[in-house]
């Protein structure tokens, strides 16, 4: 194994139950650094449970979680952020009362923004009202418009979907994990994201993308996941995935993959 | 005046010298610097003035008192709506103040002005080590558990017989003089007050914001909500704490009944009568409920009822608060421009 090739981050054998119900069944994965996994499965099939175990807002009934080697399992959500390892929320979780600006604020007055100087590094340098605004320009926001300073419960959700990523990049990330950044986006809106999410793959932030839109995250995963049932069927590029017989009987159904693969 | 409409307009004061964002001015004349520092002025000069205006020492020591409430009602403002933790525990503030007031001046012989603030900072730190357990719960919950501090630190006194049992700790020295008790604890409210005002428009007062808004997302955000919370309550109990210790050197005694519902209660119905959010409105509300109160004394028993008349009627009529509502209509001034 080449220094490259060492996972930043492996989940190992990890199980969560919810009283009787298995929503976990000893799912092993890893992601290299700098590459986009995908993680993709039928509704109820533990996407978001996959992410609230690795990134601590829930407690792993059994496995490891480890970033760079170190086990990060049982730790608080705050500590694990601060790690380096930020997510988004599939239901946006914006602070509704305050001006969209403010936002980026509270990530920015955290403890690893403050050391880091968050996201390019600004944080250290001006004050967090005039970088979070730099931040909110780069990833969509109309500087000179009203936009950034509008009372957040009035922005409409593509807005919203980006202020979820901004909050991540602010405290400068090695890894963000996406709950589903696409759903709920206009066309044109998803259109927009792709090349943003793909920038950011530039940048050397690893990424996994939870989704529903397969088309989009074919075209910037490297590897993509199954999940069925709380366990893992399949893992590989977007072609092995969708031309194994296990993932179509689970999910699409034979005329759907024909459909996504006449298009990927 | 003949001035047409051609020639002038009217214009609101504030839209000139309001920047984009919140709490920040542009001053262009000494006008607009004295529309801004108008309320502030009268609300200083008038709390400094109170004490001069009362007819009697009986009217001096309910303005003394409204100040002990107003500390905590600002408090509960403060706990309730800047960082979402409605606090019934303003009683239980009170008591840890007083007795460790108390304790000061008659074990270790502190003269008052030495003990008070030492009662503070240590009735803070106690009240927010036992509030710690309390902090996960949310809104209605974390006033239900609060609600029962107070109770369950009287019972326990009266119970173990400990601290002066039911008969509390006599003998504290009062104030050096009454001008002073007065003065004293109305700088330290004003203090206090612009204080908070300031804290709340700081990045640590965004992040106790943000806390009320979402503190799942604070927690993506690298941030120790819990951290947070107990800095918010300690803060909180600050001013609780300083109120009752001062409140014991008034009554230059300290007793179970500090842990009574009113010091819970009444800064709540201030804060609704005030104006919630504005951390003023709850000091206004205190200057109307507590005379009222004691303006009412003359009816006997029928007290109570005309006391909830005055509460139903602010809250029908001016649900909003009188500070609000007063911020609103100053916010409308207007004046006449040249175009």
């Amino acid at each position: 194994m080449t220094g490259t090739d060492i996972p930043i981050l492996e989940v190992s054998e990890v199980t969560k139950t919810f009283g009787g119900i298995i929503a976990l069944n000893g799912i092993s994965f890893h992601v290299k650094p700098g590459e986009i996994l995908g993680i993709i499965g039928p509704n109820g099939s533990g996407k978001t449970t996959v992410v609230n175990c690795i990134t601590g807002f829930i407690k792993t009934t059994a496995g490891d979680v480890r970033f760079k080697g170190r086990r990060i399992t049982g730790k608080p959500p705050h500590k694990i952020a601060a790690m380096g390892i930020t997510r988004t929320f599939q239901i946006m979780r914006p602070y509704y009362s305050l001006p969209a600006y403010k936002n980026l604020v509270i990530p920015l007055f955290s403890p690893r923004a403050r050391k880091t100087g968050g996201w390019r590094g600004g944080g250290k340098l001006g004050d967090r009202d005039t970088v979070s605004i730099d931040i909110l320009e780069e990833i969509g926001f109309e500087r000179d418009s009203y936009v950034p300073y509008k009372i957040t419960g009035t922005l409409p959700t593509g807005y919203l979907k980006r202020l979820e990523l901004a909050r991540c990049l602010a405290l400068k990330p090695e890894v963000i994990i996406c709950d589903e950044v696409f759903s709920g986006l206009s066309m044109s809106e998803i259109a927009s994201m792709v090349p943003l999410i793909e920038r950011l793959k530039m940048e050397g932030i690893t990424l996994v993308m939870i989704e529903h839109r397969l088309r989009e995250l074919f075209q910037v995963a490297d590897r993509v996941m199954v999940l069925n049932f709380g366990e893992k069927l399949v893992e590989g590029t977007a072609t092995e995935v969708m031309a194994d017989e296990r993932v179509k009987a689970a999910y699409f159904g034979s005329e759907q993959v024909e459909e996504v693969m006449k298009h990927a | 005046m003949n001035v047409t409409t051609e020639q002038m307009r009217r214009e609101r004061i504030d839209r000139g010298i309001k920047v984009r964002s919140d709490g920040l001015y542009a001053l262009m004349s000494w006008r607009e610097l004295s529309y801004l520092m108008t309320p502030r002025t009268i609300l200083i000069v008038g709390m400094l003035c109170l004490p001069l205006l009362m007819p009697g020492a009986y009217w001096q020591r309910v303005m003394s008192i409204v100040c002990i409430y107003a500390f905590l009602a600002v408090g509960f403002d403060f706990l309730a709506h800047y960082v979402g933790l409605v606090s019934l525990g303003g009683a239980f503030f009170i008591g840890v103040g007083g007795y460790f007031s108390a304790i000061l001046n008659t074990t270790f012989g502190l003269p008052p002005l030495v003990a008070i603030p030492m009662a503070t900072i240590a009735g803070a730190v106690l009240s927010t080590i036992l509030l710690l357990p309390c902090l996960p719960l949310r809104g209605v919950y974390f006033a239900i558990v609060t609600l029962m501090y107070p109770l369950f630190a009287a019972r326990l006194i009266e119970a173990f017989d400990m601290l002066g049992g039911t008969d509390g700790i006599m003998g504290l020295d009062s104030f050096p003089n009454p001008m002073l008790e007065q003065y004293f604890i109305i700088g330290m409210l004003l203090m206090m007050l612009f204080a908070m005002r300031r804290l709340v428009n700081t990045d640590l007062g965004l992040v106790f914001r943000a806390v009320k808004d979402n503190d799942q997302a604070v927690r993506a955000s690298a941030m120790n909500v819990t951290f947070y919370k107990a800095l918010a309550v300690f803060i909180g109990s600050l001013m609780g704490c300083l109120a009752g210790a001062c409140l014991a050197h008034i009554y230059m005694w300290s007793g179970i009944s500090q842990f009574a519902l009113d010091f819970s209660i009444l800064p709540i119905a201030a804060t609704v009568i005030g104006g919630s959010g504005t951390l003023v409105g709850p000091l206004i509300g205190c200057l109307i409920l507590v005379p009222a109160s004691e303006l009412l004394r003359d009816f006997g028993t029928l007290r109570i009822a005309f006391y909830s008349l005055i509460l139903v009627g602010f809250i029908v009529f001016r649900s909003d608060g009188i500070m609000s509502w007063g911020q609103r209509k100053y916010e409308q001034f207007e004046r006449w421009k040249k175009i």
